[in-house]
């Protein structure tokens, strides 16, 4: 038994496998999430964390106590321009292609830990007002509709402005406010299943609910909760990131990307008639976040191809 | 119909209502004195006895219990009482008066190439499924849906704006600026470029336009790629229906097959997905009138955040979400209106 299970997953995920190598837009996620994935590992190892402006006895540079804080490497704050040194360049006198690279665990950071978070806060709720109806189903769902009025940005920033700043209170904010999705479509699909056979067989032997939503319906409507929260990453690195732009987020000098290009705010307004002198200040962070939610956005959409046809 | 929309407008205001007691439950997290400080302009506040500013915490209300406390600030909110704004230098609710036509200006022009190009777009890529074009119109959707606004924002300024000179930052040139403020100037709509056309000064409309091209473009650049995905994959399903190959074996011309017979359908779903865009407008003003400098109630926001102005950042939220219920309950009327199933359902 257990046998024919396991080859016939093994054909399934060969099924898939094929449909996803046939795609070339989905290799394209695919090897983008993965290429992420290397540098975020390898960070330490591409941009060491020392601090040149700090030397130990010997003269060589001190460890970073934070890595996630650049290192201040020069007093000028006016950006300057890539070099052998600085790949990238530099831009308040911090390195961006440091930044870039620590700024991908940041990223991968932020994005799971809401994205998971939400959902399993999503499904909770809507598995709760799903499976039992009624008017818990009706007052979980107004309360959904209520937490949906607000704009995402706004209700992240009311609830970051009231905790005040910092990374941990932006996933805090978007955690709050962005359960929604995922409650709404794991109550869908456990009304449709509500009422099949097995789940009525369930019942009917007694067995509790607990159970019942755990072992038999969540097992049958998980997939396109977890398509969902895929598709869901690249949004929800771009509002964080919006957040840090604004000044919210991360703390000034967070290997982040979106505070990042808070700092070259300063410096496109400030230089009419020049700002391409400074692209790299742009260019570096903003195509790491492009390309960053790129590939949760490819991988998503091929996901979804692949599991849920009907969408397509 | 009509019981319909009268369901939904009585939903309406209990949303707002839900609303209003999530924002508020969150901002009781700060304690009574710091919330103080958000009622009173801060010029009188420093000169205040202890004595006075315990009556102003129970002229507001601070001292009782939550859902008094509620209350009091519901029944001031309902009279117009918002507080004292910190950023605005005025109370609240004329901070928001004040700046939100800006706001509807901006949301409103995007609007426009956002469901032009993208619907376009969108019909075009269904039409040449698999080819070229198609292939071509998808990867640059995919790519403009990826793109985080402030990205896009701050290069249209790097090359509109310091490169070519064209779109400067900001909502007005100086000149413009002093005349719209002048007393004589009518201001029929508040909306730069309409009053300016209503007060024949063609010159302020250019300077209006000029302003507002940038951050127009950066706000639609996201949508339009948003709507395009929904209309191609509705507008193929519609083209695969029965009806769609009768009409082709009766020999209808295909033009009039697909924007007679496949569009119109093809439309239901995208009215529904324009709640989505609706929202999605409204956040996307907060980050745009920043980069760009434009007045507006995204970028009340955003300043009352950062300068921790929490009656501003409650009153402008308050006022976001209301203006989101009620486009939604135009989209659903819409909807309603176009799609006979819904009302019957």
């Amino acid at each position: 038994m257990s046998e024919n299970n396991t080859t016939k997953m093994n054909t399934e995920f060969k099924r898939v496998l094929r449909k996803i190598l046939r795609n070339p837009s989905a290799v394209l996620g695919f090897v983008l999430l993965a290429f992420f994935i290397v540098v975020a590992i390898i960070a330490p190892v591409i941009a060491k964390p020392l601090n040149p402006m700090m030397l130990d006895e010997n003269g060589n540079p001190t460890k970073l106590d934070n890595p996630y804080i650049m290192p201040i490497i020069s007093w000028s704050s006016e950006p300057v321009p890539p070099s052998a040194e600085h790949p990238f360049g530099m831009i308040q006198g911090r390195d961006i292609f440091y930044g870039v690279v620590w700024g991908t665990r940041t990223a991968f950071y932020i994005g799971l830990t809401v994205t998971i978070l939400s959902t399993i806060f999503g499904i909770i709720i809507g598995a709760i007002a799903g499976y039992y109806g009624g008017w818990i189903d009706e007052v979980l769902m107004r309360i959904t509709d209520v937490f949906m009025s607000v704009p995402f940005l706004l209700s992240a920033m009311v609830l970051t402005t009231i905790l005040g700043n910092g990374l941990d209170k932006v996933m805090i904010a978007m955690t709050v406010f962005g359960w929604m999705g995922a409650a709404r479509l794991i109550r869908a699909n456990i009304l449709q299943v509500k009422e099949e056979q097995f789940v009525l067989a369930a019942k009917s032997l007694g067995v509790k609910d607990f159970f019942i939503i755990w072992r038999h319906i969540l097992p049958n409507t998980i997939f396109p909760v977890l398509i969902q929260a895929s598709m869901r990453m690249g949004s929800l690195v771009i509002t964080a990131a919006g957040l840090s732009f604004l000044g919210l987020g991360a703390p000034l000098g967070y290997a982040d990307w979106g505070s990042m290009l808070n700092f070259t705010r300063n410096w496109i307004l400030g230089t009419s008639g020049s700002a391409f002198t400074y692209w790299y200040a742009v260019f570096y962070p903003g195509m790491a976040m492009v390309l960053f939610v790129l590939a949760w956005n490819l991988v998503g959409d091929a996901l979804r191809d692949v599991f849920d046809p009907r969408l397509k | 119909m009509t019981t319909f929309i009268i369901r939904r407008l009585l939903l309406l205001p209990l949303i707002v209502l839900g609303v209003s007691l999530i924002i508020f439950s969150l901002f009781q997290i700060l304690g009574p004195d710091k919330l103080l400080a958000a009622y009173v302009n801060p010029n009188v506040f420093d000169k205040l006895s202890v004595k006075e500013l315990d009556a102003l915490k129970e002229k507001y209300g601070l001292n009782k219990p939550f859902v008094e406390r509620y209350g009091i600030w519901l029944w001031n909110a309902l009279k117009g009482d918002l507080g004292w704004s910190q950023v605005g230098k005025e109370p609240v609710t004329k901070a928001i008066w004040s700046r939100f036509p800006y706001t509807l200006e901006l949301a409103l022009y995007a609007m426009f190439p956002v469901v032009g190009v993208g619907i376009w777009l969108g019909v075009a890529a269904a039409v040449n499924r698999d080819k070229f074009l198609d292939h071509f119109i998808r990867i640059i959707a995919i790519i403009g849906w990826s793109f985080p606004d402030f990205v896009f924002g701050l290069l249209v300024l790097m090359v509109f704006y310091s490169v070519l000179g064209w779109f400067p930052p900001g909502t007005l040139s100086q000149w413009a600026e002093e005349i719209v403020k002048s007393p004589n100037y009518l201001k029929v709509t508040h909306l730069l470029t309409v009053d300016a056309l209503i007060n024949g000064r063609l010159d302020i409309f250019w300077d209006a336009l000029r302003h507002i091209i940038g951050p127009v473009l950066t706000l639609s650049f996201l949508w339009w790629a948003y709507l395009l995905r929904i209309t191609r994959s509705s507008m193929l399903e519609v083209l695969s229906k029965e009806y769609v190959r009768t009409a082709r074996a009766k020999g209808v011309p295909e033009k009039e097959v697909i924007h007679k017979h496949a569009k119109r359908n093809a439309m239901i779903p995208v009215v529904t997905v324009a709640g989505a865009m609706v929202i999605g407008l409204l956040s996307g003003t907060v980050i745009i009138e920043v980069i760009f400098n434009r007045t507006g109630i995204g970028r009340l926001a955003a300043e009352a955040a950062v300068q921790l102005d929490y009656a501003t950042v409650l009153g402008d939220t308050l006022f976001y979400s209301v203006i989101l219920v009620l486009g939604n309950l135009i989209i659903d009327i819409l909807y309603a209106v176009f799609d006979p199933r819904v009302r019957l359902g």
